[in-house]
């Protein structure tokens, strides 16, 4: 009798657990797994692909999120971060960087919205140069000094105050590649798919 | 007074283990002295990550309010110490201390002696290099980029691995045990023996792509509290309230529609931390469901720990793990019921971005989970050790360092975090101005995480002390004042 009770317990306890599984994760994961890629949607470049491991290894994403809400839902429209995100549109991201969290503007259509690379490379540098009050951490480590910078350097437009005497500063490889990913995220192509999906809208 | 609905007569018969049976005492003396090593080994390490993380969450929170100081190390940014900070508080100090607990617990309510005693050096060992090894790849930028599931996937091997030792053992110990009927703790503890290797099994298997991926990093992460870190306090809370008071828990019944309760909704919760996101919406509409149906074994836990305490509230003068336990108990109710109604679309579409979630989840973990797991190393050292606490004036100290410290952060990060997603919703406002907005309050939340870091000082201190045993010696409990013998209840050795 107590093992049987043991058992009926346990079986309980595993169904709660699987069955969860099943309707959040595994149900969705069929449905979903048919989603074709938009037409619009490029793959990463290899640059791209590098600079977002970049932006996993900083963290950005604890600040940043890559969604867009729908019209009716948060005011994503009015500043217009772009249409509403689908599940398509990230077909080839993994790992997902969706977010929960905007101490900063979404990012989503960063690519779109701030498309000079001269901005983001002051912005890295120290992001209180192009935006006071920002409370984003700068990422000198992006960037090295050099005296004379070479032809394929991309060099950051710092403010005579605060440049290095007789040098210039210039991105690294990972500098670089960050900033190609941040200018690559631009996914205002049209989709297909029915809104429904994610048909949040309220009723005004 | 309150009147006792309990029906059940071997509820009755926990609260009577107190009475002052010789055999009975010598026995319960057996079982605390076979997990001495391990509940101290679980407990030290936990301690000590909790120094660290405190130390990672206080640096964190200082970046927001000076965003280039230690700015120029690639190790020390942002987006490397928060992670980190998360991991350490997580699965260093409260699954350990949590784990340390858990066995105590199990030896308790079992009756019987802890077995497989080796099973559990060797989990605190692989548990602490997994943490140890995933804290330093964080730091070196190695992170796998999905919230609680950061760590690389060797680190959370060592970690399952260990998980599964101290498994082995607690269910051992279960298979010997010399009680016929179990008690809610034990329910709450088995079924986590169980639900987390499989969690975590699953959200491994490495099949799930884009935004399924998220539904499982969600479904994963909230159920990280659902089916460990939330059953260990649950544990618990209807262990040491009852215990300390000396009365057994207001009803067996609401024990039971409690647990199943949780065990059904709890685990659907996750998808609302993707409400507005690009999955389908029936799925969202789920969670949120599940998340509002929570308000079922949340007050079903509320009902039978508060109505317990009904009319013992005095003791909180006395006994400083009641004090903490409480503390935690109280908070459990606040922060089920606050998660429920922040799970909703309308509030959601406020709060679901900004610092108010982050407030929440601090009042869950520090003020809920946190705060019991120090009741029980207030309660459990003394028994182990064989020495009583040197410094009352510390716990003392510790209580309302802690109290006051996340208070001020939550009440900080949920005001400032509101205000930050109604500016943020209006787009006549700039963007930067919903971050200017929040700045006294990330300030202020600077303030309750320095409190919080001085009083686990204090806390770690004291614990070096009772460890070795130092301090005046003392022949009565450490009270935080000297009881009347009148009001003498329950176990009289009881910190």
């Amino acid at each position: 009798m107590m093992f049987f009770r043991s058992f009926i317990f346990f079986l309980g306890v595993l169904a709660t657990l699987l069955i969860g599984w099943a309707g959040l994760v595994g149900i969705p994961n069929m449905m979903i797994s048919e989603v074709q890629p938009p037409k619009g949607l490029e793959r990463y470049t290899y640059e791209q692909a590098f600079g977002r491991s970049i932006y996993i290894r900083e963290g950005c994403l604890y600040c940043h999120s890559q969604q867009v809400r729908p019209v009716g839902f948060g005011a994503d429209q009015e500043r217009f971060w772009g249409r509403p995100s689908v599940p398509a549109d990230y077909v080839y991201d993994k790992p997902h960087l969706l977010g929960t969290m905007r101490t900063g503007p979404d990012l989503f259509n960063i690519g779109a919205r701030q498309t000079s690379e001269e901005w983001h490379l002051l912005h890295l540098y120290n992001p209180r140069i192009v935006s006071p009050g920002s409370v984003m951490p700068p990422f000198p480590w992006l960037f090295e000094e050099k005296i004379t910078a070479g032809p394929e350097d991309k060099v950051v437009a710092l403010p005579d105050s605060i440049a290095p005497k007789g040098k210039v500063v210039v991105a690294t490889q990972e500098g670089r590649a960050l900033i190609a990913y941040l200018i690559g995220m631009n996914h205002t192509y049209p989709v297909s798919q029915s809104p429904a999906i994610n048909d949040t809208t309220k009723k005004k | 007074m309150a009147v006792q609905t309990t029906t059940k007569e071997q509820f009755v018969s926990f609260a009577s283990d107190a009475a002052e049976d010789v055999s009975e005492k010598q026995h319960r003396v057996e079982i605390d002295e076979s997990v001495t090593s391990p509940v101290v080994l679980y407990f030290a390490t936990g301690i000590a990550w909790l120094l660290f993380g405190s130390l990672a969450g206080l640096a964190a929170a200082i970046k927001f309010n000076l965003p280039d100081w230690l700015g120029g190390t690639s190790f020390l940014t942002f987006g490397r110490v928060r992670p980190v900070h998360l991991n350490t508080v997580m699965y260093g100090w409260a699954s350990l201390a949590g784990a340390g607990m858990v066995v105590w617990l199990t030896g308790r309510l079992c009756r019987v002696a802890i077995q497989k005693t080796w099973a559990l050096y060797i989990s605190a060992v692989l548990w602490n290099i997994g943490v140890l090894f995933g804290v330093v790849s964080l730091l070196f930028g190695y992170n796998q980029g999905m919230e609680w599931l950061e760590f690389p996937r060797p680190a959370g091997g060592l970690i399952a691995l260990g998980f599964l030792f101290f498994v082995y053992s607690i269910i051992s110990t279960f298979r010997k045990r010399q009680v016929e009927h179990l008690y809610v703790s034990l329910w709450y503890i088995l079924a986590s023996m169980l639900w987390f290797p499989i969690l975590y099994t699953v959200a491994n298997l490495g099949i799930y792509d884009g935004v399924t991926e998220a539904a499982m990093n969600w479904w994963f992460a909230h159920n990280a509290l659902a089916v460990w870190f939330t059953p260990v306090g649950l544990a618990g809370a209807y262990y040491f309230i009852p215990k300390v008071i000396g009365r057994p828990i207001y009803s067996y019944y609401l024990g039971l529609l409690g647990f199943w309760a949780f065990a059904l909704f709890y685990n659907w919760n996750g998808i609302h931390h993707l409400v507005g996101g690009p999955l389908p919406t029936w799925l969202v509409t789920v969670s949120i469901v599940a998340s509002v149906m929570m308000f079922v074994p949340v007050m079903a836990v509320a009902v039978n720990h508060h109505l317990t305490m009904l009319g013992h509230f005095r003791m909180l003068k006395y006994s400083p793990t009641l004090r903490f336990v409480v503390f935690g108990s109280m908070s459990y109710t606040a922060v089920s019921l606050q998660g429920s109604v922040e799970s909703l679309r309308s509030f959601s579409e406020v709060a679901h971005f900004t610092h108010y979630t982050i407030g929440h989840a601090h009042l869950g973990v520090y003020g809920f989970l946190s705060m019991i797991l120090f009741g029980a190393v207030y309660y459990i050292m003394p028994r182990i050790a064989k020495w009583e606490w040197p410094h009352p004036k510390l716990i003392k100290l510790h209580f309302w360092m802690s109290a006051t410290g996340i208070a001020l952060y939550v009440i900080a990060m949920c005001i400032g975090g509101w205000i930050q997603g109604m500016m943020m919703n209006d787009p006549s406002l700039s963007f930067i101005a919903s971050v200017n907005a929040t700045k006294p309050y990330l300030w202020a939340r600077s303030v309750g995480g320095t409190m919080m870091l001085v009083g686990h000082l204090v806390f770690a201190y004291q614990f070096v002390l009772i460890i070795y045993r130092s301090g005046p010696a003392r022949y009565v409990p450490a009270w935080f004042e000297l009881r009347p013998a009148a009001e003498s209840t329950g176990e009289s050795k009881t910190v």
